[in-house]
């Protein structure tokens, strides 16, 4: 309870923030829109009609309130400019984010089903081979994956799959229309660099927790006991190693969220990273703010249930004394 | 202990060469030691730390820890040599032919499991049994280890029992496969005497019961007289001597192994006066929620020492850690030369922090390992006394000589000194405050018998010089009777009974101390079974 309405907290600290943030910016949606030829008084006039024109923390709250209705507003763009003409060609956030958001989440659940798995295979074995030449080079090739940035992982992969074997399309649109088995076809490179960049750092971790717990007393017990190796990781190692485990998952499964920000830029693909970076281009604050507190929200769940499979596999915390 | 086992061999280790590697090179830690062992019977294995007694026990497997090897020699357990085999051949000996009882069961069970599982785990892997018949025994087990609620215990987790009854449990564990040799490793140090009597007499009615034969690892000569058909001790990694139980302790034959005993034998004539340095009355303290200490009123003579004892759990260190200043009471007041101190500590004068210093348990985590002998010592006196430089140097190095070390040891680190030494530095930080009362908590019991009775005696021969007042904070009874003027005993957070050395340490005692004093193992091989015989009778 206590960590769920600290979660909470986060997420309202949050919003305040990305608000606050928008409001040293230079330049509105008004300026924005109109051009620099604009007159001083339809700048006025837009926002008037806007609620730019009111003083910030009003807004602020008139937009919370609004949110905790279930009404993320409305968004800017796609506004009619024609006085009297609004409201039919205005587009509401949730339309416009709702698609976008499956989206994404279908490129970084595709990517964390494919990420998670490995990563624990490969953390558990290159643990269980400790210093062989197998353990050494993944967690070589590891470090390399982590430490170059998306785009430049992506690009690799463009070159490789794209343009010298071109087995894969550069570019990853996909619309309502499109097949499950198109989309996955079509949304290869950008799992393929999101799995790339979160791997390696999950890989490292699930190692390096086996590790720890292999040079406790327990577990030199059940050597003497006659238990296997794969008995040693798998049944006395791996159900300690759950707490650290699911944390690190957490962070790189967010990580992978916003991540998709620029891979979603790179292959054009349609998520809710590229509205994010569209609309904050566009000053289209109410886009922002809802993309913001799903980036938190989610963040946040996360975290909540990483915190929850600590306690769920931890007897000490499960049944006390 | 029969007399009528059988002389069938079980194990027989020949000239075991065990190497080790630490701080970047190969130590030999065994040297060419022998061991023979009859079914049915039980072998002592006895020495310091560093004595390579724990390396010989899991030889005995033909295990070795991670970082040492094998150098040679031949481990015939039944006729098979066990250093010849693959690690897939042994595991099928491990844990069903020949188990092991560690010595730290809290840290030796798997947290994510039951104890049922684990109990059961070894004898499962042979699959003569099924699991519920396996469990049925267990629980049988349980029983004839005198566990509580023996039906249900197995459902819990380790961090739901206590440390005896885990140790018990691993008992249990170990035998369930009714394996033909257990390794005992040190499987009581860990435990208050009280909790190690019910542990030793579960453990040697078990292994009678099923007439295992067990090779049993210690330190302590008293503990292992009561369990033992015939002792070996061991030090540096070679063979001291070799004898039955009764044999060695009538008649041991070298001075090491007489040595072994020598802290037994240190007593301090008591003495008291009415001029106390210390006095707190009526003290009641508790950590957040839960009340620890209850009403505590302790007296100390000026100059003397006094003892407080009492097992684990029973506030001899929370007493301490409020007579500091760390912990403050919620009630009553602390009376410090005539004065009243302040519970807390930010609130005490330097003054009187520089006259109350403390002595740890662990001298390794008590020093900043970062620091030389210099920086930990100068530190106080330049702290409390504003000595600096050359004449810091000086006092530095008169301490260093009042502990019966010298200035080559200034520029050493923590990590290049003894155990002993580490702890003689310790009291000199203590001493370069210039303190009138000096608390130690525990300052022995991490150390080996032999460097425990150094230790002791430079605190007394300090005493004698200073007229320094301790208080020793211990559940040791052979160390209190070797340095104590008075005795505190504690339990629950309560004073039992407060006097002098000769008026508690002999009857009539409260019910509480009687069974302390009792249950301090003795050096008499018919100890045990004495014991039990009273307390039952």
């Amino acid at each position: 309870m206590l960590r769920l309405s600290l979660g909470l907290v986060t997420v309202f600290a949050f919003s305040v923030i990305i608000f606050s943030t928008f409001s040293f910016l230079p330049g509105d949606f008004a300026t924005e829109i109109l051009g620099q030829s604009a007159t001083k008084s339809a700048v006025k006039a837009l926002r008037a009609e806007l609620g730019l024109d009111k003083p910030p923390v009003t807004r602020y709250f008139d937009w919370l309130g609004n949110v905790f209705q279930g009404d993320f507003g409305s968004s800017f763009s796609g506004r009619s400019k024609v006085q009297g003409d609004q409201g039919d060609r205005s587009r509401e956030v949730v339309g416009l984010i709702v698609p976008r958001l499956k989206n994404t989440l279908f490129l970084t659940g595709v990517a964390a089903m494919l990420a998670i798995p490995l990563s624990l295979i490969l953390g558990i074995s290159a643990a269980l081979y400790r210093n062989s030449y197998y353990d050494r080079s993944a967690t070589g090739v590891s470090l390399v994956t982590v430490s170059s940035p998306e785009f430049f992982t992506a690009y690799i992969f463009i070159l490789l799959l794209a343009t010298l074997f071109p087995v894969f399309p550069t570019i990853s649109n996909v619309d309502e229309a499109s097949t499950l088995a198109e989309r996955f076809y079509r949304t290869a490179l950008p799992v393929f660099t999101l799995t790339l960049i979160t791997m390696g750092h999950m890989m490292r971790m699930t190692r390096s927790a086996i590790i720890n717990i292999l040079s406790s007393e327990y577990i030199e017990m059940a050597k003497l006991s006659g238990a296997s190796r794969y008995e040693v990781i798998v049944k006395h190692a791996l159900p300690n190693a759950w707490a650290p485990i699911s944390q690190v998952i957490a962070i790189n499964l967010a990580y992978m969220l916003i991540g998709s920000v620029v891979v979603e830029y790179v292959f054009n693909y349609q998520g809710i990273g590229r509205l994010m970076v569209g609309s904050v281009y566009n000053r289209d604050l109410p886009v922002v703010q809802a993309c913001a507190l799903i980036f938190a929200s989610t963040y946040v769940i996360l975290n909540l249930i990483a915190d929850l499979i600590g306690i769920i596999s931890n007897p000490r915390l499960l049944y006390p004394k | 202990m029969t007399l009528n086992k059988s002389k069938e061999l079980l194990l027989e280790m020949k000239n075991i060469h065990i190497d080790g590697f630490s701080d970047e090179r190969w130590h030999k830690i065994l040297k060419g030691v022998d061991l023979t062992l009859h079914r049915g019977e039980i072998l002592g294995l006895i020495g310091e730390s560093g004595a390579g007694k724990s390396t010989m026990g899991k030889a005995a497997m033909g295990y070795t820890q991670p970082g040492c090897k094998i150098i040679k020699g031949e481990i015939n357990f039944n006729g098979i040599d066990l250093a010849k085999l693959t690690e897939f051949e042994k595991r099928k000996i491990w844990g069903t032919k020949i188990s092991y009882v560690a010595q730290s069961a809290a840290s030796s069970f798997n947290p994510a499991h039951r104890l049922m599982d684990q109990t059961i785990s070894a004898a499962n892997r042979l699959k003569i049994n099924p699991t519920d018949v396996l469990k049925k025994d267990a629980v049988q087990l349980y029983e004839s280890l005198q566990l509580p609620d023996a039906e249900n215990i197995g459902d819990r987790y380790p961090h739901q029992v206590s440390g005896g009854q885990l140790q018990r449990i691993m008992t249990a564990m170990a035998m369930s496969p009714r394996p033909e040799l257990i390794i005992f490793d040190e499987p009581t140090t860990a435990l208050d005497v009280t909790t190690q009597v019910e542990v030793l007499s579960a453990m040697r009615s078990i292994v009678d019961k099923f007439n295992t034969a067990a090779i049993y690892i210690t330190h302590d000569l008293a503990v292992v007289a009561q369990m033992a058909d015939r002792i070996k001790v061991l030090r540096y990694g070679e063979e001291v001597e070799e004898a039955e139980t009764r044999d060695m302790l009538s008649n041991p034959k070298e001075e090491y192994t007489k040595s072994l005993w020598s802290v037994r034998s240190l007593i301090k004539p008591e003495e008291t006066n009415e001029d106390y340095m210390l006095s707190i009355k009526n003290i009641d303290a508790a950590y957040g929620s839960s009340k620890v200490l209850h009403n505590v009123s302790i007296d100390i003579p000026k100059g003397k020492t006094v003892a407080i004892v009492g097992e684990s759990g029973s506030g001899k260190s929370t007493t301490a850690r409020v007579i500091t200043g760390l912990l403050p009471q919620l009630k009553g007041e602390i009376i410090f030369d005539g004065k009243k101190l302040s519970p807390k500590l930010e609130q005490r004068s330097k003054e009187e922090l520089r006259r109350i210093q403390i002595i740890f348990q662990m001298p390794d985590t008590a020093m900043n390992p970062r620091q030389t002998v210099d920086e930990i010592i100068g530190r106080p006196i330049e702290f409390y006394q504003g000595i600096k430089g050359k004449k810091r140097e000086a006092k530095v190095i008169e301490l260093l000589k009042m502990i019966e070390l010298d200035e080559t040891f200034l520029d050493r680190l923590p990590s290049e000194l003894s155990g002993g030494q580490k702890q003689r530095i310790c009291i000199a930080r203590a001493l370069a405050a210039n303190p009138d009362l000096i608390i130690c908590d525990e300052v022995t019991s991490a150390l080996d018998q032999i460097v425990q009775e150094g230790i002791l005696k430079l605190l007394q021969k300090l005493q004698k010089e200073l007229g320094v007042t301790y208080i020793f904070i211990t559940h040791d009874i052979a160390t209190v009777k070797a340095i104590s003027d008075e005795i505190v005993v504690m339990y629950q957070g309560e004073v039992v009974e407060q006097g002098l050395k000769s008026k508690i340490l002999n009857p009539p005692y409260p019910d509480y101390t009687e069974l302390l004093l009792s249950s301090v193992p003795e050096m008499d091989p018919d100890w045990l079974t004495n014991l039990l015989n009273k307390r039952s009778s």
